[in-house]
């Protein structure tokens, strides 16, 4: 999105040193009914600049983009900066409950907000497919500002490349985000004690088996919606409550089950889970159930884990059910001391099993 | 969820373990082998063993079709994409077994092959329709419970007059291979496997009944109790038998009644037996050639056998030496008596076959059970 707002056509100047009438300067507008993406998009040219600023600048219309450089340049409040990236190849790219645009922001908010950060800006990547229709593009582009401006973080700059026909699969987008930690808050996926307790912000495999519903070998119905939201405002809310929060992550390709591995080994702790404590939508259960999936393992864009200390937990608990994104928030098991940092479970069933990595591929492309 | 919770209940799971501790005498022991693929993952995945007294052992089986594919039949299958250039369908599980020369139909994927999971025999039958320019080969796995929906698409395929569409068929009997495993030398001669009943298959015996069974329970004495996959199906079929084994009995029971009769489905084996004949041998992995265990397209239906489309050969390849599948999957051996388990044979890295789909014995116990070899400290 370089040059974004770079007048397309300057007005030339006439022997008499008079501007030249309107003739010169007229472009027609971008088709946006019937109109697709082709090369000459990516190309640096006029279309280019036509499709950013019609499109993009239009649409996430801020003061760092209106500047019209190549880059963005803000202040920054003094402390601990947090930066994280995230691509975003989902298939389908619009689904129940969201698409690729409103994902991409969600997803890199998350990240940022998983540090305890505040999320401050945004950039955005776009790859785009020779042939994808620009009605859809701008559908997604449209939901990707209206995701920006409902979360309160600005997307200051960008970039956009197109691909031919066949070397893409629509649109691929790539963001990124900055925030800044409060002081006293050290929230880190290392920091997991055995004793401390585990809980998560609500109902788990939601985005997952929404996407699924979709696929062209599986389309079956369902009332299921994707939970993809910005958890920022929910953070902020915990670390409001519980400073001292050890630590928080999203659970989002590979679900619960691998995002308390991945903490496990990180911290070389052990977990134990609650099976009956752990919420899942019925449809969701039901889904996974004729799937053959578990929904442990699906994945959710709308959600969070959350690890503290245990005289803090119901504290925590509270906050996160006094936040309209956490109402469903539950207590769903401890950390453990184990070298071997086995996450177990103890099953509905009265046993107990190892809710273990996920192995393969569940399913690809969920975000 | 209706109709599934039920049989998932924790308090009544707790009654029957109960009854089964009371019932189940400590002066002897209980050797119980689910053969399902099915059971195994239900006894994984709800923590049964973890339910059941010391002396209740649970052995797994041979029942899980991934796992009994022999590496050479993989072979054949990536030969038919990266070499004959056709559309392979396959079952996820099956993308990831390893094959010969480093290969997996996931690796031949990678390299070129136009290789794509299914989930029905259905979805072949629509990808053969959708391409009629390439040649579209159903990798056919499983043992009765997938085979009639293979012999729908067969049907289905000749009333469309489909020529681009054909099948490599490598179904297998479970009556086969129970049959081999009790003929077993460790079984029979040997007696150094001890084997005292058999959880007897859920889905398989919807289509085949129960009466098959009765042979194997009258003539090696070893009762046999039907049961469903959930987990208290599970908990009451070893119930049953732990009963039978008290008082002496060796009798076929039926504890899956709400969907298995005696004769089983007698549309599907008639289909079945349309589309399919036995075959004199076929090698199952870990178990070597068993007898009469597998079924081949009829002539009749030559035009969509891709072994005689593609004049299919099949090598046999041996396992990697150290691997212990064979002796898992007849019951001589635990995973954990495996030098590979765990070190170089993982899920993510299976070297042999029990640890590729979560239904092998390898994968289960190291999914979900492997915690119990090493001792845990509570916090």
């Amino acid at each position: 999105m370089n040059r974004m707002i770079e007048p397309l056509d300057p007005p030339t100047a006439t022997a008499a040193g008079k501007p030249a009438k309107a003739r010169g300067t007229y472009v027609r507008p971008v088709d946006f009914k019937h109109g697709r993406v082709d090369m000459t998009h990516g190309s640096g040219g006029r279309a280019m600049a036509q499709l950013i600023e019609e499109l993009f600048a239009r649409a996430f219309a801020n003061e760092w983009l209106a500047q019209g450089n190549d880059n963005a340049a803000f202040d920054v409040p003094a402390g601990r900066l947090v930066m994280a990236t995230d691509s975003h190849v989902v298939s389908p790219l619009e689904f129940p409950g969201g698409d690729i645009g409103c994902l991409a922001v969600h997803g890199t908010i998350n990240d940022v907000a998983m540090a305890g950060a505040q999320p401050l800006y945004l950039s955005a990547g776009f790859i785009l497919e020779e042939g994808y229709e620009l009605a859809a593009l701008k559908r997604i582009v449209e939901s990707m500002a209206a995701a920006a401006r409902d979360a309160g973080v600005p997307i200051v700059t960008g970039d956009t490349k197109v691909v031919e026909q066949g070397k893409g699969d629509g649109v691929f987008i790539t963001t990124t985000g900055i925030g800044i930690v409060p002081p006293g808050v050290n929230i880190s996926g290392d920091r997991a004690r055995p004793g401390d307790a585990i809980l998560v912000s609500g109902t788990l495999g939601d985005h997952g088996v929404a996407i699924m519903s979709l696929r062209e070998n599986l389309t079956f119905e369902t009332t299921i919606r994707s939970d993809t939201a910005a958890l920022h405002g929910l953070v902020a809310a915990m670390v409001a409550a519980v400073p001292d929060i050890h630590c928080l992550r999203d659970p989002t390709r590979g679900g619960l089950a691998t995002t308390l591995n991945e903490i496990a080994r990180q911290s070389q702790v052990g977990m134990l889970l609650r099976e009956a404590a752990i919420p899942v939508r019925s449809e969701v259960a039901a889904a996974c159930e004729f799937l053959g999936l578990d929904p442990l393992y699906v994945a959710n864009e709308g959600k969070l884990v959350a690890i503290c200390a245990p005289q803090d937990a119901e504290r925590l608990l509270a906050a996160m059910r006094a936040h309209p994104l956490g109402a469903e928030a539950a207590i769903i098991g401890s950390v453990q001391d184990d070298a071997h940092a086995f996450v177990q479970m103890d099953t509905s069933f009265g046993g107990r099993r190892v809710v273990d990595w996920l192995t393969g591929e569940q399913l690809p492309r969920i975000c | 969820m209706k109709y599934i919770d039920e049989f998932r209940d924790g308090e009544v799971a707790a009654r029957i373990a109960a009854r089964i501790r009371a019932e189940a005498q400590p002066s002897r022991s209980y050797n119980l082998m689910e053969f399902c693929g099915g059971h195994t993952h239900a006894i994984a995945r709800y923590g049964i063993a973890g339910l059941l007294p010391d002396n209740v052992r649970m052995i797994h089986g041979p029942g899980c079709p991934v796992c009994v594919l022999p590496i050479g039949r993989i072979d054949n299958a990536i030969a038919l994409a990266l070499e004959h250039r056709a559309i392979v369908c396959t079952y996820a599980d099956t993308m990831r077994v390893p094959a010969s020369g480093g290969l997996s139909l996931m690796k031949a994927k990678a390299r070129g092959g136009d290789i794509r999971m299914i989930y029905s025999a259905a979805d072949a039958l629509a990808i053969a329709q959708a391409n009629p320019g390439r040649d579209v080969v159903f990798f056919a796995i499983g043992f009765e419970t997938t085979t009639p929906p293979t012999a729908i698409v067969i049907r289905r395929a000749q009333a469309l007059g489909l020529t681009n569409f054909s099948v490599f068929c490598n179904h297998v009997l479970t009556p086969a291979a129970i049959t081999h495993i009790l003929e077993s030398p460790e079984v029979r001669d040997l007696g150094v496997v001890p084997l005292d009943g058999f959880i007897g298959p859920a889905h398989v015996s919807t289509v085949i009944g129960s009466q098959p069974y009765e042979y194997f329970a009258e003539e090696y004495q070893r009762p046999v109790v039907i049961a469903g996959f959930e987990p208290l199906d599970v908990m009451q079929a070893i119930l049953m038998l732990v009963r039978q084994l008290n008082t002496g009995r060796a009798e076929v029971e039926n504890e899956f009644t709400r969907a298995v009769t005696r004769d089983g489905n007698p549309k599907a084996k008639a289909l079945v037996a349309e589309v399919f004949e036995l075959r004199r041998s076929f090698e199952w992995r870990g178990l070597g050639e068993v007898p009469y265990s597998a079924l081949r397209i009829r002539e009749g239906w030559a035009a969509f056998d891709a072994e005689r489309r593609y004049d299919i050969t099949t090598r046999t390849v041996a396992d990697n030496k150290a691997c212990e599948c064979g002796a898992i999957l007849r019951g001589v051996k635990h995973p954990v008596d495996c030098k590979l388990f765990g070190t170089v044979c993982t899920p993510e890295n299976p070297m042999g076959s029990c640890m590729v789909s979560s239904e092998g014995a390898c994968a289960a116990h190291y999914s979900y059970g492997r915690f119990k070899d090493i001792a845990v400290r509570a916090a």
